[in-house]
C-alpha cells in the first residue's frame, strides 16, 4: 500500500521545510497541506492513521508541533511493515521522525530568531514600537478566538452544552484564580472518561 | 508622576527595570522551560504565562505580550518561538538553543512513548472521552489566559477605546466569520499599526514641546 523508503527522506524534509516557512499561526495551520501531501498525494498514511497521529499528539504535554514527529514516525512505521517486523521499520520510523521535526522546526525558528533580534536592536524606532503596541490587542483577541474555535469544533452550545460549560468554567477559573492548571486538565479528562461531556 | 512622564509612560513601558528577577544560568532556563512544557496539555502558553510572568517574574505582562506578538506573527509553532525569544533575551543564541531544547526534548520523549505504547487503544470510548474533556478545558485555558493579559493594554499608546475596538473586531473576524489570519492581520492589524505610529509620534512631539 505504501511506498516510503530512505530515498524519500529528502522529499519529506522538503515538504516540512516549505510548510515551516508558511506556518504563520502555528504548524497546526498547515495540517490540510500535510494531509494533501502525506495521504492524498503519496499514500504514505491512511486517513485514520493521519487523524489518530494528530489526536494523540494533542493529548500529550508540550507544544502542539509534536504532532509532526508522530506523523513522521507513523509514515516510517507503516511503510516498514509495522512494529512487529524486526528492527528495520523502527530505524525507518526514527529517521522519518527526525527528518520531519528538523524540517518543521529549524526554518521557522531561524527566521524568528533573526527577526526578534532585529526588533530588539531597533526597539527605539517608532515603527517597531508601533508594531508591538498595535499587535497587543490583536494577539489577545486571537487567544480568546482560538479557545472559542477549539470548543466550537465539537458543536454549538445547544449541541454540546456541557462541553461549552466546561470550557467557560475553566476560562473563568484561569482568569480569576491561581488554581494549578493540571487540576483543570485532570478534571476535564475525568469528565470525559465518565461520559459527561 | 508629572503629566509629561504620564504621557511618556507608554513609550517607557518597553524599558525594563533592572531589579526584575531573571534566570541565573542556562541550566535553570532549561529546567524551567522543560517543566513548563511538560505541564502544557493542549497548549503551553497558559503555563508559560503562569510560571514566567506570575511566579518567577522573569517577564512583565507587557514584555510577555510583546514577545508573544512577535511569536505569533512569525511562522512556526508559537510557544517554541516564544521560548526562543525569551532564551535569547537572557543568554543570547545559547539561551535560544537551550530554551528550544527545553521546550522539545522531554515532550518529544513523552509523545513517542505514547505513540509506541498506546498505538492500539486510541479508539476506546474512555480514551476518546478523556481527549474530548481535556480539549474543552485547554480551550478554556487559552481563553482565560487571553483575558488575564488584558491589563497589559492599559498603558497602550493607542488608547483603551482603540484597543477594545481592535480586539473586538479581531475576535469577530476570526471566531465568528473564520477569516484567515493573514487577511485579519492585513485588514485590522495594518490600520492599527498606522494608528499606533500616529499616536506614538504625536505623544513624542507633545513631550518635546513640553520639554
Amino acid at each position: 500500500m505504501t511506498g516510503f523508503g530512505y530515498g524519500n527522506l529528502l522529499d519529506l524534509l522538503g515538504c516540512f521545510v516549505t510548510l515551516s516557512l508558511l506556518s504563520v499561526g502555528g504548524a497546526i495551520t498547515t495540517v490540510p497541506e500535510m494531509h494533501r501531501y502525506l495521504v492524498a498525494q503519496n499514500s504514505w498514511l491512511t486517513d485514520s492513521q493521519f487523524s489518530a497521529s494528530i489526536a494523540l499528539a494533542q493529548a500529550a504535554p508540550g507544544p502542539n508541533v509534536l504532532f509532526v514527529a508522530v506523523l513522521g514516525w507513523n509514515v516510517g512505521m507503516a511503510s516498514g511493515g509495522g512494529p512487529d517486523n524486526g528492527p528495520l521499520p523502527w530505524a525507518l520510523a526514527s529517521a522519518a521522525m527526525a527528518v520531519s521535526m528538523v524540517g518543521i522546526i529549524i526554518p521557522s525558528t531561524t527566521l524568528t530568531f533573526f527577526a526578534a533580534r532585529w526588533g530588539q536592536r531597533n526597539r527605539e524606532r517608532d515603527e517597531v514600537r508601533a508594531f508591538k503596541q498595535s499587535m497587543a490587542p490583536v494577539v489577545i483577541a486571537l487567544l480568546v478566538a482560538t479557545g472559542w474555535l477549539l470548543t466550537a469544533s465539537h458543536g454549538n452550545p445547544q449541541q454540546a452544552p456541557l462541553l461549552w460549560l466546561l470550557t467557560v468554567a475553566s476560562a473563568v477559573l484561569v482568569w480569576k484564580t491561581r488554581i494549578h492548571l493540571l487540576w483543570l486538565i485532570g478534571a476535564g479528562a475525568l469528565a470525559g472518561v465518565l461520559g459527561l461531556v | 508622576m508629572r503629566p509629561l512622564e504620564d504621557a511618556l509612560a507608554p513609550i517607557a513601558a518597553g524599558l525594563r527595570p533592572a531589579t526584575l528577577p531573571r534566570p541565573t544560568s542556562l541550566g535553570s532556563l532549561f529546567w524551567a522551560i522543560s517543566g513548563i512544557a511538560l505541564q502544557g496539555f493542549g497548549g503551553v502558553l497558559a503555563v508559560v504565562q503562569r510560571e514566567l510572568v506570575e511566579k518567577k517574574q522573569w517577564l512583565t505582562t507587557e514584555e510577555f505580550v510583546e514577545d508573544w506578538a512577535v511569536s505569533q506573527i512569525m511562522p512556526g509553532p508559537n510557544v517554541v518561538n516564544l521560548a526562543l525569544i525569551i532564551g535569547d533575551r537572557y543568554f543570547g543564541w545559547r539561551g535560544a538553543l537551550v530554551a528550544l531544547a527545553g521546550m522539545l526534548t522531554f515532550p518529544l520523549f513523552v509523545v513517542m512513548v505514547l505513540t509506541i505504547g498506546l498505538a492500539g487503544i486510541g479508539h476506546l470510548p474512555a480514551v476518546q472521552g478523556a481527549l474530548r474533556g481535556m480539549g474543552a478545558v485547554s480551550a478554556g485555558l487559552i481563553c482565560g489566559t487571553g483575558i488575564r493579559l488584558v491589563p497589559a493594554l492599559r498603558s497602550n499608546a493607542m488608547g483603551r477605546l482603540a484597543c477594545a475596538l481592535i480586539a473586538g473586531l479581531v475576535f469577530i473576524a476570526i471566531a465568528l466569520f473564520k477569516v484567515p489570519l493573514a487577511w485579519t492581520l492585513l485588514g485590522i492589524g495594518l490600520p492599527a499599526f498606522f494608528w499606533a505610529l500616529h499616536r506614538i509620534r504625536t505623544l513624542a512631539t507633545a513631550a518635546q514641546e513640553l520639554a
